[in-house]
């Protein structure tokens, strides 16, 4: 039908907008331009020839993957009458919400920089500048003075913000009627049911296999994990982004996941990346920045104390200092529901042409930041190479658990899918847990924020992520919050406090995390 | 397709409901407005915009003028169009919405007043209506030339003289000809939306606090 026809022409222009920019546009002009001394190239048939030439070698290929990798994360274009506010987020008093909230933010940050009397950004002297380069390979052994400065805000004071977020279109009656939710989000998002989740997440279902489950000492390999592992090879070999993206959903062998995790975010290492890890190295060098000190003291507190992840606190600030001069991020600003705070230059106050974001990438970093990137640290040991996969991962998804949208994926809908799930599948449990005081998406919250990082074993965590990169979707954050309830149940139905309540979920170190996911949505009697 | 504004006039809502308004205590689910066309002749409706705001279906009638001599009659050209997938939820509640002309149960042409009928049957929303409402109608085609004899009633063609054998077919040049000047247009149509990447102004990242507007 027409609409559709034009909505698929309009989709196709702003890929091709997009992708005239990029890196693989230039690769392939001069692939072109090199392929015309090849004798199969006639004149005549200029453009079938170089297609054809394309699809042989190649890079008809990488071309697929690109424009896969722009759909996956660019939402589909809208209404011509929409403004580019509604594709932020098309709700109004949800963008309000973030905005007051962005506010509150930017308040912090400006009180700390005149209290410390810190400015917000300097150029640092010659002396300093040597001085970075030099010891840029162990920042971690340096130990600034950071007892004045704290963290702008922690996970629990953005969800004191979630829990007041009201609609004022909806009957919020004070009196408890079948219009309240019982649990701490108030706001009538759809989110799925376990029925609509088990056709989602199909391939997690107990006749399929899966790494996690059947890949444990006690299953012989040949059952499913050898094979496995050969699929894994193939997709590698084949290059193609759509292919690992199904693939990856049964799980990542070890020995392949970070391959497989580039190609689905379609990163590759051409030398031009290399060289811009290196420019913004030189960026960071240059000018130092007070969010900087926050990233140093995110470090310290959180990475640094983690038995994990402290051997990576060097690669984190080489990954985090750079993050924060990345101007590239401001492009996802336009589909995320936050926008980049701003100043002006010193003396140039009110003046357009003298308008910079500060951060130079848009993102204040909050407490708990750097745990997005440490996982990231035993897949990549090249420091160009981390970053890029760590910038795509925040950009496709991590952006979203720390801004208030009704995106699907969005943190706002997650707690409520986590509320759903728990309040229809352990009634129970649920009512207990209230009654105590200790709401259960008060002890669920900070798991979600920071997608399980530094709550799981490392191998647990990787597997959980290889499914969100599968789904494209972090529903599953939820799901699992609601199965790791389920699963000590027995033990939160005694509890008599909230304190109590903690005590039992402190501890997720020894879980597993796909046979809790696969008994809840597929083996849990309802 | 070119697409005109058309001015109309949108009369209040009017809630539709059994009993008092301000007594009773549910509140009306189902809501109606006229638009008015006061200065326009009858005309063909392409296409209705609006922006909605918590309706779950939308139903539209037409008063549509048949032929010169009947009076104009009301028909439904669009019944219980549904908005929101589940009218509990948030789900399409404030999505900005296009309806066409081919969507329509009836042909469109002669339309002289409108009225949209909104439902929302869950009680969970305080109100409902649809926003920003605009009215096209087919825009003006390209106005018709009158091209000269020799263009719309070409000679036939004469038998073209044998060339000497080796040269090329003419019609095979001129295909080859015209892609290789596309590709030119192409190339200088084209330009690229690269970053340039720096944050600094002229090498200054001097701040002052952060700017709350």
């Amino acid at each position: 039908m027409l609409q559709e026809e034009s909505d698929l022409s309009l989709i196709i222009a702003q890929i091709v907008q997009k992708l005239k920019g990029s890196n693989l546009y230039s690769q392939l002009e001069r692939q072109a331009w090199a392929s015309l001394q090849r004798p199969e190239i006639k004149l005549e048939s200029l453009k079938e020839d170089i297609k054809e030439f394309f699809k042989i070698s190649g890079w008809e290929k990488k071309l697929q993957n690109a424009v896969y990798s722009e759909l996956s994360v660019f939402p589909l274009p809208s209404h011509p009458a929409a403004p580019p506010e509604h594709l932020k987020e098309p709700l109004v008093y949800m963008r309000k919400a973030q905005g007051n909230w962005e506010k509150r933010i930017l308040k912090s940050l400006n009180s700390m920089c005149t209290e410390l009397s810190i400015p917000l950004a300097r150029k640092r002297p010659v002396g300093e500048q040597k001085e970075l380069l030099n010891k840029w390979n162990e920042m971690g052994t340096d130990e600034p003075d950071l007892s004045l400065f704290r963290p702008v805000y922690a996970p629990k004071d953005f969800l004191e913000v979630l829990i007041n977020l009201r609609n004022p279109n909806y009957e919020n009656g004070d009196s408890l009627s079948f219009r309240t939710h019982l649990g701490l989000i108030q706001v009538p998002l759809k989110v799925k049911d376990i029925p609509e989740l088990k056709e989602c997440f199909v391939e997690l279902g107990l006749n399929t296999g899966q790494l996690g489950i059947d890949d444990s000492t006690q299953v012989p390999p040949e059952l499913f994990e050898n094979e496995h592992v050969r699929i894994g090879q193939k997709v590698l070999a084949e290059q193609d982004s759509a292919a690992a993206q199904q693939y990856i959903r049964q799980g990542s062998p070890t020995a392949l996941r970070a391959e497989l995790w580039a190609l689905i975010l379609n990163i590759s290492s051409e030398p031009e990346d290399v060289l811009y890890y290196e420019q913004l190295k030189t960026n960071v060098i240059q000018h130092d920045l007070l969010v900087d000190s926050l990233i140093y003291k995110d470090v310290k507190l959180t990475a640094s104390n983690d038995d994990y992840y402290f051997v990576f606190e060097d690669y984190l600030y080489q990954v985090l200092l750079c993050f924060s001069r990345d101007t590239s991020v401001l492009s996802h600003f336009a589909y995320n529901s936050a926008s980049p705070p701003k100043s002006y230059i010193r003396g140039k106050l009110g003046l357009e042409e003298y308008a910079v974001f500060y951060p130079p990438n848009g993102v204040i970093p909050f407490h708990g930041f750097s745990m997005y990137v440490a996982p990231l640290c035993f897949l990549y040991h090249e420091p160009s190479k981390l970053y890029q996969i760590f910038r795509e991962m925040y950009v496709r998804f991590f952006f979203r658990l720390h801004s208030i949208s009704s995106h699907p994926s969005g943190i706002v809908s997650l707690c409520l899918l986590f509320e759903t799930l728990l309040q229809t599948y352990l009634p129970q449990l649920f009512y207990h847990l209230r009654e105590i005081g200790a709401q259960p998406l008060r002890i669920s919250f900070k798991w979600m924020v920071r997608a399980f990082s530094g709550y799981l074993a490392t191998d647990q965590l990787l597997l959980l992520w290889d499914r969100i990169l599968g789904y494209n979707s972090l529903e599953i954050l939820a799901v699992l919050a609601a199965a790791v309830f389920a699963f000590r149940a027995v033990n939160l139905m005694e509890v008599t406090s909230l304190a109590a309540a903690e005590a039992v979920l402190a501890d997720l170190s020894t879980l597993k995390v796909m046979p809790l996911l696969q008994i809840f949505l597929f083996a849990t009697v309802t | 397709m070119s697409r005109v504004l058309v001015p109309c006039h949108v009369k209040g809502t009017v809630a539709l409901q059994v009993g008092d308004v301000r007594t009773s205590q549910g509140r009306p689910g189902v809501l109606v407005i006229d638009v008015t066309f006061p200065s326009v002749a009858p005309f063909e409706l392409q296409e209705i915009t609006f922006k909605n705001y918590y309706t779950a279906f939308l139903s539209i009638r037409v008063r549509q003028h048949t032929s010169a001599h009947t009076p104009a009659k009301w028909v439904t050209c669009l019944r219980d169009y549904c908005l929101m997938p589940d009218p509990h939820s948030e789900e399409g509640a404030q999505e900005y919405v296009s309806l066409f002309k081919h969507q329509m149960l009836c042909d469109m042409a002669r339309v002289s007043e409108l009225r949209l009928i909104l439902r929302q049957p869950s009680p969970l929303w305080l109100s409902f209506t649809v926003e920003e409402l605009q009215i096209y109608q087919q825009g003006p085609k390209s106005p018709s030339m009158t091209f000269p004899k020799w263009l719309s009633h070409p000679v036939p063609c004469e038998q073209p003289a044998l060339l000497c054998e080796g040269l090329p077919d003419p019609s095979r040049v001129s295909s080859e000809v015209q892609q290789m000047w596309a590709l030119t247009e192409m190339i200088r149509a084209s330009h690229t939306s690269a970053r340039i990447g720096r944050f600094d102004v002229d090498g200054c990242y001097d701040l002052n606090l952060l700017s709350y507007t």
